[in-house]
């Protein structure tokens, strides 16, 4: 591994072995009556959020915790933040206080990018604007492996708001490296021009994405993010894009449908769906903390790059 | 002469073993409450060796499990070149409590694996008794452990290394000494 888990673009296919092999051995301290190992004792992490987060965060402070790390959430909200500090000042000065690891979500693509090189404590991408969302990746990437066993020469769809998903180019970029045959879908005014270059096969029809799928993955449709108007009514959109049990009867039998959450129910998903027998989008939280645990335990190594030099 | 133990020795010093384990536990119910825990790699096969013979001799299923103490080393931060050491699973698919825990591991050298083997063991649970089986004990204690049951005692000088090969993971039986 780097120094930084700043994105999946920069990991090699066997890093991302590495992390998923790792995390298969975390999971098993979750299922413990004393969910602790000493592994990070000493260490102190901060999480710095300045995007609202509840399963991300939460996440990675459960898996900090049973690594034995000391965790420090920054509530960016009543923080100096609002006082008008910069983020490099708000870094400098939490790493004025030696920690070892910093896990930054921000809505600016590149704000991990910038902390890389002014901090020396370790980064951690939470989810940077509309650039990557790593450690996503990653547990979509574990949860796969243990319906499918291989990625490679696996039909995945990802379908939805594909213009604002940091979740979306960082599946793409992982889904890709190891072998999947990827196809993305969602209305022409959110799908990035320039999509193709990531090697995905692109559609504006949910029923071509979907046929013989092995997976379905569902993407938000961030609001939040949206100025102007990428479509007529959140109606008519789950009426051409929604994930229907009709639709799901297009893909193969033993298809699973993934959702990184938070779900818009009747948006882009609905409820039976989501709640239905194929869904696996509470197996994606529950392995969601053994894959930051293993991301965790990785980056408190020495970095390869360094011990090459 | 590099090779110190043979396959033959190797099979007859774990049934030796496996006899005084039910020697020195042969007290009543004391059986049933045997288990064998192997530190990976190389003491899961010989736990599972040991098992065995436990079975052949006193016709009792002994429960048999994996550990994997890499979580709980004590040169982790020292890592500060080179990436970490790989964490593979622990399975140990019965509790521990009340259990006489036999732990089971290839070569006894500084003991700072026992030391993490031991914490490992008491956050699954609170065990009667927890004793140490080794294949070797080379010598050179870092730590106050020592080894209840060896199959054999082999001097070596720190500088030496001593390695185990077993056919289930190295397709042979045999223990080198290497300079």
């Amino acid at each position: 591994m780097k120094k930084d888990l700043l994105g999946i673009a920069d990991l090699t296919a066997d890093d991302i072995y590495r992390v998923l092999e790792t995390a298969d051995a975390m999971r098993e301290v979750g299922q413990r009556p004393i969910k602790k190992v000493p592994t990070l004792r000493g260490k102190t992490v901060v999480n710095l959020f300045y995007e609202p987060s509840t399963r991300t965060r939460t996440s990675f402070e459960i898996a900090e915790k049973r690594l034995s790390a000391d965790t420090l959430n920054v509530a960016v909200a009543a923080s100096s933040v609002l006082k008008g500090e910069t983020l490099v000042d708000t870094a400098m000065n939490i790493e004025a206080m030696s920690p070892d690891m910093i896990v930054l979500r921000h809505a600016s693509s590149g704000a991990c990018h910038l902390l890389s090189r002014i901090c020396r404590s370790r980064i951690i991408n939470a989810g940077d604007g509309m650039h990557e969302h790593p450690t996503q990746a990653l547990l979509d990437a574990f949860t796969i492996r243990e319906h499918k066993k291989e990625i490679a020469g696996l039909k995945i769809a990802i379908i939805g708001d594909l213009l604002h998903s940091r979740v979306l180019r960082s599946n793409a970029l992982l889904l890709t490296k190891l072998g999947a045959n990827l196809w993305v879908c969602g209305p022409p005014t959110l799908v990035p021009p320039g999509i193709e270059c990531l090697g995905v096969r692109v559609t504006t029809s949910v029923d071509e994405a979907v046929r013989d799928a092995d997976v379905i993955m569902m993407l938000r449709i961030q609001q939040e993010r949206m100025q102007g108007a990428f479509f007529p009514s959140l109606r008519e959109y789950f009426n051409v894009f929604g994930m229907t049990t009709e639709r799901v009867k297009l893909a193969k039998p033993d298809v699973i449908i993934m959702h990184p959450g938070p779900m818009n129910r009747g948006v882009e998903i609905a409820s039976d769906v989501a709640d239905g027998p194929y869904s696996v989008i509470l197996e994606q939280v529950a392995n969601g903390v053994a894959v930051r645990m293993a991301v965790l335990y990785l980056l408190a190594g020495g970095v390869e790059d360094e011990a090459a030099a | 002469m590099p090779v110190v133990l043979d396959a033959d020795r190797m099979v007859r010093s774990l049934a030796r073993i496996a006899h005084e384990i039910l020697e020195r536990n042969s007290g009543p119910g004391n059986i049933a409450e045997l288990a064998l825990v192997g530190i990976r790699t190389r003491g899961v096969p010989l736990a599972r060796r040991i098992a065995k013979s436990i079975h052949e001799i006193a016709h009792h299923e002994t429960p048999t499990g994996a550990l994997d103490i890499t979580l709980y080393r004590d040169d982790l931060s020292s890592h500060t070149l080179g990436p970490q050491p790989l964490v593979r699973k622990t399975e140990i698919p019965f509790s521990i409590d009340g259990k006489l825990i036999l732990l089971v591991d290839d070569v006894l050298y500084t003991g700072r694996t026992i030391r993490a083997a031991l914490d490992a063991l008491i956050d699954f649970g609170r065990p009667k008794a927890i004793q140490l089986v080794v294949l070797v004990d080379r010598g050179h204690r870092e730590l106050p452990i020592k080894a209840d049951y060896v199959g054999k005692n082999i001097p070596t000088a720190s500088t030496q290394n001593v390695q185990v090969h077993l056919m289930e993971i190295d397709g042979r039986d045999e223990v080198e000494v290497l300079p």
